[in-house]
């Protein structure tokens, strides 16, 4: 599910950057442009987890 | 024809018949990190993936990406620039401008489809290897080379007024590579043994360095070819820009190997040739973005920041995160390739430019990397990836070709893993 959830995410983020590529004009453009980005970022850090094998406490 | 685009077509047709270079180093650098009894098996396979990119890319791969956008700034009227697409089989291709752009797309393809080689080296089976290369071919790098590369030129036609700068293909090429070599690392899971349950990951060491290090002179004559090419074809470069593109690669590339001999050396005590090696990669890898904006001095930075970048980050894919990559190909090829794209934003320009290169980034993350693993996720459930644990052991060059690389050597004993 982490793994899922993580691409949801990453492509949620590309999303809100092409709506603000397509929509928005001006500085706005920008702010959601790093805003999409960083959901992203998000989805990666989720990803990496759920690829990760589980600990040997976790068994 | 006119004498100007003789010139340019000429000088760009030789720095096209230089990208094969790159192809031959990347596939000496697959097989001399891999192990002695696969090496035959990964020559084999970076030659089958070549061929099945470069015929699926003819097929249909030039249909979805489109003609270059810039094709015009090489001299060609207007005129001969159709607003058409190609169609299948190179359909609608008929000036030497749409034929050009088709040449140097299609030996780019034959580079971005080895580094997924890289990281699955040892375990990949070669007809869903291929398989494989059909997708990457097909559908994933045609579609991000249409985003930059093609009319649609990302964010330029978005409206924020700055173009997505990818002269080499540090994104377009080695980030996409990169990231397909990442999906399919995880989908194969790591080579037997090299994860034991307690203790520190196995260290299996290249089987040739002497390959690797050669592959890498060859690659940087290929990387020379391949920079100065696409920012002619991609960036509108005039034939007298390459020489600061030559420098600017071959900066990047030396900073990049001495910093990373530096950092092993202070890490492990003595530099390590592998890791060297990738710091070579990572430099060219990086200088393609902007290899025809950087300044020299900024190419040495961009250089200096990708040999650290690749032997922290070798390290941690290694250690931290788990995933078993024999020839570094997601460090190389997916991070310094990112860190290329960013590079270019932060020396060739003001934060609109910067803004660009981040919605290039964007693209690789947010589409270009589910799409590269969804696609390979289903194509896994179908022709199963991995070898089976007993072609694992005796190795990929009798399991799967019947014969040795190497038939008059003793190999073969499980001398650096861990039992």
């Amino acid at each position: 599910m982490m793994k899922l959830g993580g691409f949801l995410l990453l492509l949620s983020g590309w999303g809100i950057v092409v709506a603000a590529l397509v929509l928005l004009h001006g500085s706005a453009v920008f702010a959601f442009v790093y805003a999409g980005l960083a959901v992203e970022i998000m989805g990666v850090v989720l990803v990496f987890r759920g690829h990760l094998p589980p600990s040997e406490e976790e068994g | 024809m006119n004498p100007d685009i003789q010139l340019s077509f000429g000088f760009c047709l030789v720095f096209i018949l230089l990208v094969p270079f790159a192809i031959a180093g990347l596939a000496l650098i697959n097989t001399g990190l891999g192990r002695s009894r696969s090496a035959a098996h990964a020559m084999t396979l970076s030659l089958c993936l070549v061929a099945v990119g470069i015929l699926i890319y003819f097929i249909w791969g030039y249909a979805l990406q489109g003609f270059p956008a810039h094709i015009e700034s090489f001299g060609w009227p207007r005129s001969d620039i159709r607003i058409s697409n190609p169609g299948f089989f190179l359909r609608n291709v008929e000036t030497l401008g749409e034929a050009t752009g088709f040449l140097l797309a299609m030996l780019s393809t034959g580079i971005a489809v080895l580094p997924p080689l890289g990281s699955a080296a040892d375990r990949w089976r070669l007809g869903a290897a291929c398989a494989s290369t059909v997708l990457l071919a097909g559908f994933v790098f045609p579609l991000m080379a249409c985003f930059a590369w093609h009319g649609l030129q990302l964010s330029a036609s978005f409206r924020p007024g700055y173009g997505f700068l990818d002269a080499g293909g540090s994104g377009v090429i080695n980030a996409v590579g990169g990231l397909t070599a990442l999906s399919i690392a995880w989908l194969l899971g790591p080579r037997q043994g090299k994860y034991p349950p307690k203790g520190m990951p196995a260290a299996i060491p290249a089987h040739n360095q002497v390959f690797v290090l050669f592959g890498c002179m060859l690659a940087w004559v290929g990387w020379l070819g391949l920079n100065s090419a696409g920012a002619m074809l991609y960036t509108g470069m005039q034939p007298e820009g390459s020489v600061l593109v030559v420098i600017n690669t071959t900066f990047a590339a030396a900073a990049a190997a001495l910093t990373a001999a530096a950092v092993t050396r202070i890490r492990f005590r003595r530099p390590d040739a592998s890791l060297i090696a990738n710091g070579w990669m990572a430099g060219l890898v990086a200088s393609s973005a902007g290899c025809a904006a950087l300044k020299p001095a900024t190419a040495i930075i961009t250089g200096i920041v990708a040999g650290v970048l690749v032997v922290l980050s070798v390290e941690w894919f290694e250690l931290h995160f788990k995933v078993d990559d024999p020839c570094g190909s997601i460090s190389v090829h997916g991070v310094c390739g990112i860190w290329g794209l960013l590079a270019a934003g932060i020396f060739t320009g003001g934060p609109g430019q910067f803004t660009a290169q981040i919605v290039g980034i964007a693209t690789l993350l947010g589409f270009i990397f589910p799409m590269t693993y969804g696609l390979n996720w289903v194509l896994n459930r179908l022709i199963p990836y991995r070898v089976s644990p007993d072609g694992e052991r005796q190795g990929l060059d009798l399991h799967e070709l019947g014969a040795d690389a190497y038939p008059e050597f003793v190999v073969h004993a499980d001398e650096f893993l861990q039992r």
